[in-house]
């Protein structure tokens, strides 16, 4: 495990600006880069298995160490030796995108799908980057801090306000 | 609608450009289980294109969760795979305890394990009987709900309710087992394993069954690992990995189970592995209940396990009673949550389902991300389905034990 | 009047002439007998509440022996039983289906989420289905026992049986 983690330290140290001892060894990647450090991961090391990517909004987050607003962070598994590697990538605000990792895991597609409805994070190189669970013409992404639990009346989606009026009783 | 579907025209000798056929399945179709779309694009009746679309079902529930405490939260899990709730609960309640540095004591794990492995067979019974209904064997799907009846009855009697329970809490369970339930769940486990014969006297050698799921969409080891595939269907394509063997939770570490796994990753194979884990998590109910008295008495709430309703502020610690056997409001009254994050996995009936929660130190979870088993086998729609027939994907789609409450969230 | 004379009242409103096959009654009350003793409604679950249906159509509750007998398609079915929430994106879909049935058609929701929305007060769950259907029969619960499922169907055998004129000139 240490060895893991220091040979990842040397070898990228490019890529990984720090490593916590979390419940999990977590990792902190830089984005550039960081495309070639999980395939090395993938295919050198055998961390074959994706279990989780996932978006997470930090703004206005009490004791926040860092600058950005989102993190993007991936849960690796490798079958063989069963370590599990907590992988995490800070994205600006302004800058909002992210290397794709669709074309080395499948299952990435719909993570990334899902985290670009719910976030607004971009993911370049994704083949078919579209709103996975809302719908297309949707506005805002709902996991943000700064949308709202509950829509009022003004910012309804304009498909639903036609039918709730139209079908009113 | 039309902003889904991109509708590619073919370039036929040069000019002519001919429109393949397209065929939309769902979202309001008897065998799609639930609100799922498919956008089919055929050559006669083969697929050569299935576009998944989701999201009929969106509740919002990672959004809802950032804004109720942990406590309020595992209300929520059970209406993600509304079929086995008390697998969803643990995976929540692990992450949360995991979170507080909560030690669970063993009664709790106990019942927590029966309660799981209950859910998997409510689950694996339903799966069985809709997934034979779609391919076309109707008995299976009478006998399967019989079953499922019996287990939903004890599931009332531990808890009060018959699909979402909400018995697994952040330190513990709800209440202990009264001696009526184990009683109902020895005779249970002592049956079952006949009613699992039954079964397979039905349909293990109907030719139509082989005919319709030898061979369907078959799944080679290192594909179902890239697709992200867990659970029986990866299983069946004959990778070992269980979450309760390779990280064990709960009261699996003490237990004696096999792990089943396939050979050719069809769809028989899958089938296969899932008959094979009803008897195993009748054997772990049964190895669960043989242990049930050696821990007597003891409780099934940690001590400080944090108040039904988590107040905002910390309220000052005061000395409090001995905790009594089957007192449910008992909680601390510091419900101290540190910042930073836990990540707890867990084998549900359909697959690994996994919670990532990061606080901030509030009584309410910063972010809550539960990434479940549905929502990557959705996703593994359309590499299964190439080159099938339509009727092979009514088949694919049941042999994928998907639920909509599940993916969507 | 002579018909009491002649005739004898075999259920109420309803005369027969002894002897004889033929029955006088008002003609809403045999409609409405036969629509209220053959609810079929259609196979559409959306959520938690669908597998409650399922069970209730299955062996231990049988929906069968009250002639209700579920339907894959729209456009075979009287009754729509909205089983489960109702999300936004759904609603055009469930209003599409209501709209395929043909006249006389009810609707039952089943379940919190169904009735007002439930615990999900989200931006994604539209509050009630009854903001752009007209819901004959709530049945509460989350999710509702099969045995409401079955009450509340009875109960809307109860609300077709004193129909009339509902459905346009003839009835």
């Amino acid at each position: 495990m240490e060895e893991l983690l220091n040979e990842l330290k040397e070898k990228f140290s490019s890529v990984v600006i720090e490593v916590q001892e979390k419940d999990y060894p977590t990792l902190i990647c830089k984005r550039n880069g960081f495309v070639d450090f999980i395939k090395y991961l993938k295919e050198e090391k055998g961390f074959k298995y994706l279990i989780d990517l996932c978006g997470v909004d930090y703004l206005n987050y009490p004791k926040k160490n860092f600058e950005e607003r989102f993190k993007v962070v991936y849960h690796l598994y490798n079958l063989d030796t069963k370590v599990l590697l907590r992988l995490k990538v800070r994205i600006p605000e302004e800058d909002c995108w992210h290397h794709s990792v669709t074309p080395l895991w499948r299952t990435a597609d719909f993570f990334e799908r899902e985290c670009y409805d719910m976030f607004g994070i971009k993911f370049k190189g994704h083949p078919n980057l579209k709103r996975v669970l809302m719908p297309d013409d949707w506005e805002g992404h709902p996991l943000r801090k700064d949308y709202p639990l509950y829509l009022e009346e003004e910012q309804e989606w304009e498909t639903y306000k036609k039918i709730a009026q139209k079908y009113k009783r | 609608m039309a902003t889904y579907l991109e509708i590619n025209k073919k370039q036929v000798n040069g000019e002519k450009w001919e429109e393949p056929f397209y065929l939309n399945m769902g979202p309001q179709h008897p065998s799609t289980h639930g609100v799922l779309r498919l956008f089919l694009e055929l050559e006669g009746e083969t697929i050569v294109n299935c576009t998944p679309i989701i999201g009929y079902l969106h509740r919002g529930v990672e959004k809802l969760g950032e804004n109720l405490n942990y406590n309020q939260a595992i209300v929520l899990s059970d209406r993600l795979d509304y079929i086995a709730s008390a697998a969803n609960n643990t995976a929540f309640a692990l992450a949360f305890e995991k979170l507080m540095n909560l030690e669970v004591p063993r009664r709790a794990k106990l019942l927590r394990t029966i309660a799981c492995e209950m859910a998997r067979i409510c689950n694996h019974l339903l799966w069985l009987a809709t997934h034979a209904l779609d391919i076309g064997a109707m008995t299976v799907f009478l006998y399967c709900f019989r079953d499922r009846e019996w287990l939903l009855n004890i599931y009332e009697k531990i808890c009060g309710a018959r699909l979402t329970h909400t018995y697994v809490r952040v330190g513990g369970v709800r209440q202990d087992f009264t001696q009526e339930i184990i009683d109902d769940l020895y005779k249970f486990t002592e049956e079952f394993p006949s009613r699992i014969y039954d079964y397979e006297t039905l349909i293990d050698v109907n030719r139509i069954w082989l005919k319709r799921t030898k061979g369907i969409a078959v799944v080679p080891p290192e594909d179902a690992i890239n697709l992200g595939l867990t659970g029986p269907c990866l299983r069946g394509s004959g990778v070992y990995y269980d979450v309760r063997k390779f990280r064990p939770y709960d009261a699996y570490g003490e237990v004696n189970f096999v792990v089943p796994t396939g050979k050719n990753g069809d769809t028989y194979d899958r089938y296969r592995v899932r008959m094979e884990e009803l008897r195993q998590s009748n054997f772990i109910i049964r190895q669960c209940l043989d242990k049930l008295p050696e821990t007597e008495g003891e409780p099934v709430l940690a001590e400080n396990a944090p108040d039904l309703l988590m107040p905002e502020k910390i309220k000052k610690p005061e000395p409090k009673p001995v905790p009594k056997k089957g007192v449910i409001f008992r909680g601390a009254d510091v419900p101290v949550v540190p910042p930073g994050e836990a990540f707890a996995a867990i084998e549900s009936p359909k697959g690994e389902l996994s919670v990532y929660v990061v606080s901030d130190g509030s009584n309410k979870p910063w972010r809550l991300r539960v990434r479940t088993p549905s929502f990557v086998h959705i996703s593994a729609i359309p590499y299964m389905a190439k080159n099938h027939m339509i009727a092979d994907l009514v088949a694919i789609i049941g042999t994928l034990d998907i639920v909509l409450g599940d993916s969507d969230r | 009047m002579g018909i009491e004379k002649d005739t004898v009242e075999i259920a109420p409103g309803i005369r027969q002439v002894p002897g004889t096959p033929v029955v006088i009654s008002p003609i809403d009350k045999i409609i409405n007998w036969a629509r209220a003793g053959s609810m079929w409604p259609v196979t559409f679950g959306l959520a938690c509440c669908a597998i409650e249906m399922m069970a209730t159509g299955a062996s231990h509750f049988d929906l069968d022996r009250y002639g209700i007998i579920f339907r894959a398609t729209p456009r075979q079915a009287d009754v729509l039983i909205i089983a489960g929430t109702v999300t936004k994106k759904m609603a055009p879909i469930v209003r599409r289906v209501y709209d395929q049935m043909p006249e006389p058609k009810y609707v039952i929701a089943m379940g919190s989420c169904a009735c007002s929305g439930g615990i999900f007060k989200t931006y994604s769950v539209a509050q009630g289905a009854d903001k752009f259907l007209p819901v004959d029969v709530y049945i509460p619960g989350c999710p509702p026992r099969p045995e409401a499922l079955l009450f509340g169907l009875l109960t809307l055998q109860q609300k077709i049986k004193r129909e009339a004129k509902k459905w346009g000139f003839w009835r």
